[in-house]
């Protein structure tokens, strides 16, 4: 496990650490025995059957889940009850959904200016700027004062990308980004993605595009039934997987 | 335009067709007639029904309401021989029925606080300020109409018991709603809030208050509140009743809200919580205004009612519009002009409650977000 990519340098550049992660819903238990260090820069791609977990461990580093056993530590916060702790975490984290969810009452503007100027207390002129500038990376300045319900489904997707772009954070999450768009629409957003994790962002990201995660995953891994199967880099990963379930898995996708 | 030309190099250029208007039948008002009235055997029926009844009913109607009903404004009752409604009798009671007993040289006040009111309104429909003056202005409004209709600040003061007519049926309903829509809403987050002990005492608030008729709370705040109440201490009469329609109302309001609320999808909150933001600011900036443009039609449903509601003060003793229709009606110098006397009322009240669901579909129309 020491090849794992290659901005791997120093023990302390760890940005999240789950330690023996478990989670239940009800009696049913979603996570086991969960273990994953990311390191900054690192871009890691979960793949694995639907219902295998991947999403609620993700969504558990920013305790949109909680989880029940087990520790989760983003940059140096463990995630607790404590709500200081997760506005804490949440502030470092920034998660792109499936179903975008941007705020359809406010326009794209104010969608990415909201947290900004409430929680960082931004002056709106300054807030607006920084906007602009990241609908303007993320190649969409030109419709900032349109609703998100007037916006195609790969534009709402990076609207949303900038919004969670918007805090300044330091890890990205996204969770299944492109399953609700229109084919011809997923490019798009894989290349706002890809530019991303070009200029260095740490991310991980949940999805069943496979060409993508060869492109840019420094790690891909494979999950079912709540378990971490296997992970690797992913020339290895696709070409020589080390487990039968892999191997299955693969062989029904590609 | 797919000629030969296009085809020199293997690739063909789609150009779309250009688009055609629709065929006449099916458009404008012979085919809205078509497509709604004569569509089928039935529909066909329906209409020529319809047309008759109209046809029977209309004319002496209207030759009663208008053709042949007396103007004058005269202040005697109307010839016995004229067959219309008799419309000085509305002239003669006009003030009375406005502004109940209020004496007539201070009659200056509410007449100013009614330009006042209707100014706001048209300003408030109109959009013709802007959101945050809006709130502002509707939140001196009362204050500043109460101490011009009741006194004080260097006006004399007249008496509670004197207020009446439409003044008081409008102050009532307009107060009523501007307390009952954020206590209502209040009310609902707190029926989903997390803490049991606010949770169970909005849930006790909203199903006992829900689980009697507003005659009955009027009746207590009106009547039993004295008696339970410390001895010296005294609301006057309004007041009990105005608090009883506000709980009255939030309650309802509460549900038409937490309706709103439980429509509001889980990612959206997500998405909310996920920015960093904070669970007041989830609620505010998120939640609320998205609930709130669901219920829209249910809201405005609630302020109508609430509305015509306050006819039902006049079993607490005030006299409101219909209070004052009804003893204008009983008047031993105009006997026998009841028909007017309740055709003008259901024609104010109409105008009213219209005026508010039309200004809901435009508050609807102004939110559409796609």
């Amino acid at each position: 496990m020491a090849m794992i990519g290659e901005k791997m340098t120093h023990p302390n550049d760890c940005i999240i650490e789950i330690i023996n992660l478990n989670k239940w819903f009800g009696n049913f238990h979603v996570l086991k025995n969960i273990n994953l260090k990311v390191h900054k820069g690192e871009i890691i791609v979960i793949c694995g059957p639907s219902g295998s977990g991947k999403s609620t461990l993700i969504r558990c580093i920013n305790r949109i889940e909680k989880h029940q056993k087990g520790k989760i530590i983003v940059s140096g916060t463990e995630l607790t009850e404590k709500i200081k702790n997760v506005s804490n975490v949440r502030r470092n984290i920034g998660m792109v959904f499936q179903s975008f969810d941007l705020f359809p009452h406010l326009t794209v503007l104010e969608n990415l200016t909201l947290a900004p100027c409430w929680i960082l207390k931004m002056p709106r002129k300054k807030a607006e700027a920084l906007a602009m500038g990241l609908l303007e990376r993320v190649q969409i300045h030109d419709q900032a004062f349109k609703m998100p319900g007037q916006l195609s489904g790969g534009q709402q997707q990076r609207v949303a990308i900038a919004r969670a772009l918007c805090m300044n954070p330091k890890v990205m999450l996204f969770d299944e980004p492109t399953s609700a768009l229109d084919p011809e629409m997923v490019k798009e957003v894989l290349d706002v993605i890809q530019q991303l994790a070009h200029d260095g962002m740490t991310m991980i990201c949940v999805t069943h595009e496979m060409g993508f995660a060869k492109q840019v995953a420094n790690r891909i891994i494979f999950m079912d039934v709540g378990e971490i199967v296997e992970e690797n880099q992913p020339d290895l990963f696709f070409s020589n997987p080390r487990w039968d379930r892999t191997q299955k898995f693969l062989n029904q996708i590609l | 335009m797919t000629d030969l030309s296009d085809t020199t190099n293997d690739i063909l250029i789609f150009k779309p067709l250009p688009d055609l208007p629709a065929p006449f039948e099916s458009a404008g008002i012979v085919g809205w007639v078509k497509e709604n009235l004569f569509s089928s055997k039935t529909n066909t029926l329906l209409t020529l029904l319809g047309i008759v009844f109209l046809w029977q009913t209309l004319p002496p109607l209207a030759s009663w309401l208008i053709i042949d009903a007396t103007w004058s404004l005269s202040p005697e009752p109307c010839p016995i021989e004229n067959t219309g409604a008799c419309w000085s009798f509305i002239v003669v009671k006009f003030r009375v029925l406005m502004f109940g007993l209020y004496p007539e040289e201070y009659l200056w006040r509410p007449i100013l606080a009614v330009v006042i009111f209707v100014l706001v309104c048209t300003a408030t429909v109109l959009r013709l300020v802007r959101t945050r003056l809006l709130i502002i202005l509707w939140s001196v409004l009362p204050v500043l109409l109460l101490v011009l209709i009741n006194g004080g600040m260097g006006l004399e003061p007249v008496e509670q018991s004197l207020w009446g007519g439409l003044m008081l049926s409008t102050g009532l309903a307009s107060i009523g709603i501007l307390m009952s829509i954020p206590l209502g809403i209040l009310l609902a987050i707190g029926r989903r809030s997390r803490l049991i002990l606010v949770k169970s005492i909005c849930i006790g608030l909203i199903e006992s208050i829900r689980g009697v008729p507003l005659i009955t709370i009027l009746f207590m705040a009106s009547v039993m509140l004295p008696i339970f109440l410390p001895h010296g201490m005294d609301i006057n009469n309004l007041l009990r009743v105005q608090i009883g329609i506000i709980l009255f109302s939030s309650a309802y309001i509460a549900e038409v809200v937490r309706g709103g609320l439980q429509a509001v999808s889980k990612g959206q909150i997500e998405a909310a919580d996920a920015i960093g933001l904070k669970q007041w600011m989830v609620t505010c900036f998120v939640v609320l205004p998205q609930a709130l443009r669901h219920v829209i039609p249910s809201l405005i449903g609630r302020c109508v009612a609430l509305f015509k509601d306050t006819s039902l003060v006049i079993i607490v003793g005030l006299l409101d519009f219909l209070g004052m229709i009804k003893a204008s009606a009983q008047d031993p110098q105009w006997l026998g002009y009841d028909a007017e006397a309740y055709v003008f009322c259901a024609f104010v009240y109409w105008v009213i409650c219209f005026s508010m669901s039309r200004y809901g579909k435009s508050i609807e129309a102004h939110n559409q977000w796609q």
